[in-house]
């Protein structure tokens, strides 16, 4: 595998830690915060170390870190569309676990995102570093 | 008004954190080391970059002037916004990054654009 092809593959399985973390930690948040009071200081720090927000916790700050180490090495322009594939995930979720209705235009938003995801990840995640070096070294 | 303050303040801190922290992180340079006992080392550098901080302080910022959105205005009207950052985010890329926005990453971004505001109906 060469430099360029250990990249690709460094940066989709970091788009999907990303992805994945940021889901399912707004996800555990949510389920831990519905129904709880948060008036006093007291049903924050009761809130914070519930099990379902501490789990939303640790993945956002995972989903942190992991966006942090994927923009070490590619463009924003490049992430900000790729994850997006989060909100696909979100939508499936609230319709898996929540039952919420799936209407004809959320289907087709959808597609739009999985398409706009599927344009830019085929692409090289930092362009003129790469394409420089590429050119250097004759690929 | 309120609603429009608290969006603007949302776009605006979301769009700061991600610049700053697009910028350290470009600054740093590409990761490469995930052993945990070297993860620790780079975490402890990046802790002390200015940037990086003020990132993650606009980041928190966004968060809760999108919590606060979430009790006076819908979801369908809180989730398109969040969408139109992204294509600004993207101009801005190319102007304050100088990073190279080709046609197919314009037109990745208008993609989503659309899709995440079709999302909502």
């Amino acid at each position: 595998m060469n430099r360029f092809e250990r990249l690709r593959w460094k940066t989709r399985v970091f788009t999907i830690i990303v992805v994945l973390s940021n889901a399912l930690g707004n996800f555990a948040l949510a389920s831990g915060m519905r129904n709880r009071s948060t008036d006093g200081v007291l049903d924050y720090l009761r809130a914070i170390f519930s099990p379902w927000v501490m789990i939303g916790i640790v993945l956002l700050i995972l989903w942190l870190l992991s966006r942090m180490a994927l923009l070490s090495w590619a463009d924003l322009s490049y992430v900000l569309p790729v994850t997006s594939l989060g909100y696909v995930v979100n939508a499936l979720m609230g319709r898996w676990f929540l039952n919420e209705q799936v209407t004809a235009a959320r289907w087709a938003g959808t597609l739009l995102i999985v398409a706009g995801t599927m344009l830019v990840g085929a692409g090289s995640p930092r362009n003129l570093e790469v394409s420089l070096e590429m050119k250097r070294e004759g690929a | 008004m309120k609603t429009w303050l608290l969006l603007a303040l949302m776009v605006f801190s979301t769009v700061l954190g991600d610049l700053l922290q697009s910028a350290e992180m470009k600054r740093h340079g590409e990761i490469k080391e995930f052993a945990p006992r070297r993860l620790g080392r780079v975490l402890a550098a990046l802790a002390r970059k200015k940037f990086l901080i003020l990132a993650i302080v606009f980041m928190a910022v966004s968060f809760f002037a999108f919590m606060t959105l979430l009790e006076t205005a819908d979801l369908s009207f809180a989730v398109p916004a969040s969408a139109a950052t992204l294509v600004f985010e993207t101009i801005l890329a190319k102007i304050v990054l100088k990073e190279r926005v080709d046609s197919r990453r314009w037109a990745g971004a208008c993609l989503v654009a659309f899709g995440v505001a079709l999302l909502t109906r």
